[in-house]
Order: C-alpha cells, then structure tokens, then sequence
C-alpha cells in the first residue's frame, strides 16, 4: 500500500530473489527422515498381554469394519492345553493386504480389545503382490520382557478378574 | 566513433574470411560442441535456480549437484522407442525437428567470442565468420526457425499441434518486427550491422557534443539506448517462447503445443536442444548488441589484459550465465499471460515506443554530424512529431467517438428494455407486473426488483 504501488507488476522479481536465499525445506527423503506425527497411521500391530498372551479374540469386527476390505481374520477356539488369548476364541489367520489397505483406521475403531493399533512405520513399498499381504506372525507386536511366545496359560493371577485388572494396569 | 581507440587485437570485418579450412572447421565444430554441452548444462543449470526460486533444491540425485541430470533425461530420450504416430504427415512431421534445430546453431557463427588470438599459430578472431549484415543473419535465422514450429505443428495432424505452431508463428513474426527495431538504435550508433564492429563500437563511449557541453557517454547500448534494450528484452522471451510469452506450448490450454505429438523421443530431444540453442543465441546476441559483447565489464576493464588473448571468453560465458539466470528468473516470477495481451503487447506497445524512440536517437545522430544543417533537421523532426501528434489526436478523437456511440447504443438498449419488455417477440414478462409487487405492497422480498 502505497507508494511503491506502481511496482506491484514487478515486486514478484523481488519474491523469487528473496526466496533463492531462504532455507529450502525439502526433506531429502530416503537420507534424511523426520519423525511423523504422533498419531500417524502406519503399518498396523497386534497388541499382546503382559504375559506374552494376543489380545485378538478373533472377532472379525476390524474386518466387517473395513472399507477396502483388506482384513481377512479366521478365529479359532482356544483349548486349555493350546491356548493363544484370554477367553474363548483366538484369531487364528490374520492378513492384512496393504494393498488394498487405505490407512484410514476404522478397524482401530472397531477393535473391542485394543488387540489392533497402528504403528508409525510407513516404509510399506516392496516389489511383489505376495510380501505386501502381511501375515499374523509380521504384525503381531514383538514379545516384551516377562513375555513368552503362545501357547501356554494365562498367567497374571488366579482369576479372568485377576488377569484383566493386572493386564490393563501392565499392558 | 568519435575518439575510440581500437586495439590491434580488436577483430574488423576485414579479418574475417582469411582464416584456412581447417581453422574454420575446428571453429565450427568447437561452437557445436560448446553449445551441446551449454544446453545440457543449461537445463541442468534453469532447474537448479528456479528450484531454489521455489524453495527447493531441484534435480540432486544423478550425479553431484544432480550434474549428470541431463545427460541421464538425454540417454533416455536417446533410447526411447522413435514413434511416428499413424496419422501424421511422415516426411514434415520428421524434418520439423532438424528445420527447428539447425538455424538455431547457425545463427550462433556470427556471435563474436573474443578477439583475435593465436590458434595453432594462426591469427584469428574468436569468432566464426562476420558479415556486413551479421545482426540480420541472426534474424533471418529465428524466422527460418518459426518454420521449424509451424511444420511440427502442421506435419502433425493434431488440432492443439496445429493451434500451437499458428500461435507460435504469429507471436514470433509479432515480436521479430519489435526485435529488430530495436536493433535500430544500435545500427545508428554503431554505423555497422557487423556484430564484431558493434562490439568494437562499445570499446569505449564517445563524448556527446551538446552545445559545447562535453558529456562523456557510457560505453555499453544497454545504458545509452536503454528503452530499445528493455524492448529488446522483452521480444528476446516472446522470440524464444519462453516464459511468460511461452503461449505455443501453453499446457494449460494445447496440450504441448506444436510439440504434442512428438512424445519423449530423440526428435523431442532436438526440439528442447533447439529451444535451448535459441535461448543462447538471443543472449548471445543481447550481450553482443547491448552489452559490450565480449569485453571485460568495468571494474575488471581497468586491468590491461582484461580484453586480450582468451580472457574474454570468460566474460562472454559469464555474461551469459547472468542473461540465461534473467530468463530463468522471469520463468520463476511472471506468469502466462494471455493471447491477446501477448499481441496487444507487440503491437500497441512495443513498436510505436519503439518507432517513437527511433526518431530520437535518429535526430540526435543526425545533429552530431559534422556540418548538418541543424535547422533543417530541427525542422523535419518537429514536421515529424506534428504530424504523429495529428494522427494520435485523429486516433483519439475517432477512438472518443466510438466510445460515446458504444454507451449511447447501450443505453438506448436499455430505455428499449424498459419501454418494451417482450424485446422483439421473446415473451419476457414485464419488469413491474402488478404480481411482483402486489398492487399496493410489496409481496416478493428477494429478487433484482
């Protein structure tokens, strides 16, 4: 505003000029990465009890929920001498077809036992239809300390009541 | 001139045309290769800056800096499969590149580079060859070039192909006629339309002689003839059809232009060469015309071997490093400007300043001869100026008019409107039926009335 309003059709020389002496703020990339936001949907996990027990209950509801169809679960039962989760059921086959898959969450949503989440990581680019569907052993989460890889009993105390109580506060 | 001083190694059009066959075609074939190299540096070199323009850092991958870019698109273009499209004219559509490509390097044989030097023992100027008529060989070859687009866009039996290579045409024959008017000014001072003599004739600037008042004058046109610079640099971006005059190949609206059809193949690569080479050659030839060609710029002129031996080149490469980062810079800042503004531009604007300036510095060179009879001269400049005020105020006068008949013809359109609501038989209901309204107050809240 003005004086220098008669310049107005050449103050864009000035811009770019200006602009060649800034800091560039590309991210070079596969070199230099920066940490997403903190809440950024990656590349999804399932979650497991303290004892090293899945939280998966074999439900289906992250598929039902699904829009891309992308989840395929098959459940099982548990049976006390092979057991993989607290309860009844156990989600024998999960895939999850990153494919297909659009991030968005919903299955997160759905998820009744907080057994599906989503990490951070989105390097998710490979060559082949095959290495892309993810399997239940690439997303289940990695076993912690005091974990011990399924099947075995539940081992946080002497109750269901027992073993949900010290798994919310622990897990 | 008046008091120059012409250094022996200074190049005359008389030093041309002596040097032996081999000279000549090791000059040729350095000027070819330079100006390969120049383009591929060139494009490496517009993507560097305009990305740093736009905040980014641009090609950095293939090679340092992303060097090697160029070479690597080059190799690709080279190893693409060659289409020819089913439909096209298979003889124009093929030739279009090489017409386009080959002026392009030829207008680059009479740009001076130095002066003269020892070659393998022969003394020689740094420049191909020169002509009594150089500045118009350049000229001449940028028109045969416009054939090149047109017979791309032709050749290629494509509407956008054939929209681009009209618009290319006209635009560059549009803009030729204000180029060369402003190579006018410099013809005038210069008195030789030899490009090594013009940049002899910026060596050093005259005195100018007004009254006994002696003003020493600055060397370079670019400062003496500053508005025939200015429009020199605005036709140099509508000659090369590059941004913001870079309408033959507006994506937006055409696709690629006249270059449509010709998908990413070595008859594509000779277009962006030749593009590139056209840039050059209309640097080449601002430096030559306006910018004291290859002598040293001047706080190095003061050194005494700034303007000999093979030195010189290196302000000419440096020169043109700056004209070529202009264009790069206009790219980055202006954007496209529409059809009609492009012509309204060439037309309305640059070449009546441009015919008016040359009337000045005509009458100027015309008072500075010796023994000129100022009155007559005085007399025919003023004839001149009345007579270009007549025209403006019959112009004027008869644009006022038509002006007023314009309003006057929309207005009684209007009185029309409101006398007789079915204008002429449509049936358009009334602008006050008692139903709008209501008979005694208004019904409809909303509405034009």
């Amino acid at each position: 505003m003005g004086a220098t309003d008669w310049l107005n059709p050449i103050k864009g020389f000035g811009v770019t000029f200006h602009t060649m002496f800034k800091k560039v703020e590309t991210v070079n990339y596969p070199e230099e990465k920066r940490p997403t936001a903190p809440r950024f949907h990656g590349r999804h996990q399932l979650n497991r009890w303290p004892d090293g027990l899945e939280k998966c209950v074999g439900c289906e509801l992250c598929a039902w929920a699904c829009p891309a169809d992308a989840i395929f679960v098959e459940g099982a039962d548990n049976t006390d001498e092979e057991r993989y989760s607290p309860g009844e059921r156990y989600g024998r086959t999960y895939q999850i077809n990153y494919l297909r898959c659009i991030l968005c969450g919903l299955c997160i949503e759905a998820c009744p036992t907080r057994a599906l989440t989503m990490t951070n990581e989105y390097e998710l680019a490979d060559s082949s239809r095959e290495s892309l569907i993810y399997t239940k052993e690439m997303l289940l989460a990695p076993l912690g300390s005091g974990m011990e890889a399924p099947p075995h009993p539940m081992r946080l105390g002497e109750t269901e009541e027992d073993y949900y109580r010290l798994g919310r506060n622990n897990g | 001139m008046n008091a120059r001083t012409l250094l022996a190694a200074d190049p005359t059009l008389a030093d041309f045309g002596k040097d032996p066959l081999w000279i000549s075609i090791i000059k040729a074939v350095v000027i070819f290769v330079v100006l390969m190299l120049g383009v591929l540096f060139g494009v490496w070199f517009e993507r560097k800056l305009i990305s740093r323009m736009q905040n980014r850092y641009g090609p950095n991958r293939a090679g340092k800096f992303g060097l090697l870019q160029s070479v690597a698109d080059g190799l690709k273009m080279g190893l693409k499969e060659d289409l020819m499209p089913r439909t096209v004219d298979k003889v124009i559509y093929f030739i279009a590149p090489v017409v386009l490509g080959v002026p392009a390097f030829l207008a680059f044989s009479v740009i001076p580079m130095g002066p003269k030097v020892s070659m393998f023992g022969v003394e020689t100027p740094l420049q191909l060859t020169d002509l009594p008529v150089a500045v118009l060989l350049v000229l001449a070859m940028a028109s045969i070039g416009v054939y090149g687009i047109v017979l791309a866009g032709w050749g290629s039996r494509s509407p956008y192909a054939v929209l681009g290579g009209l618009r290319a045409s006209a635009q560059v024959v549009s803009y030729e006629i204000a180029m060369g008017l402003s190579f006018v000014g410099v013809f005038l001072f210069a008195g030789t339309l030899s490009t090594s003599e013009i940049v002899a004739a910026q060596a050093s600037g005259g005195v100018l002689n007004l009254g006994g008042l002696q003003i020493p004058m600055p060397s370079w046109y670019m400062i003496l003839l500053i508005p025939s610079f200015l429009i020199y640099i605005v036709t140099m971006l509508g000659e090369t059809n590059r941004v913001p005059f870079d309408l033959p190949e507006g994506e937006g609206e055409l696709v690629g232009g006249f270059q449509t059809e010709y998908s990413n193949s070595l008859k594509f690569a000779i277009i962006m060469l030749a593009e590139y080479v056209n840039v050059f050659v209309v640097s080449a030839v601002s430096i030559t015309l306006f910018m004291g060609g290859w002598r040293a710029p001047w706080p190095i002129s003061m050194w005494d071997g700034a303007n000999t031996g093979w030195w010189p080149l290196l302000w000419f490469f440096l020169k043109m490093v700056l004209v070529f980062s202009f264009f790069v810079w206009c790219r980055a800042s202006l954007p496209r400007i529409r059809y009609d503004q492009l012509m309204a531009l060439g037309w309305k604007i640059l070449i009546p300043i441009n015919l008016a300036w040359i009337l000045l510095v005509a009458t100027v060179r015309a008072l500075q001869i010796q023994d000129v009879n100022r009155s007559v001269v005085l007399i025919l400049a003023a004839l001149v100026m009345v007579g270009c005020l007549g025209i403006w105020w019959r112009f004027d006068s008869v644009l006022q008019k038509r002006k007023e008949d314009k309003a006057a013809q929309i207005q009684a359109e209007f009185e029309q409107l409101q006398a007789e609501p079915t204008a002429g038989g449509f049936p358009v209901p009334p602008l006050d039926l008692p139903h709008y309204h209501g008979v005694a107050r208004k019904e409809v809240s909303s509405g034009s009335n």
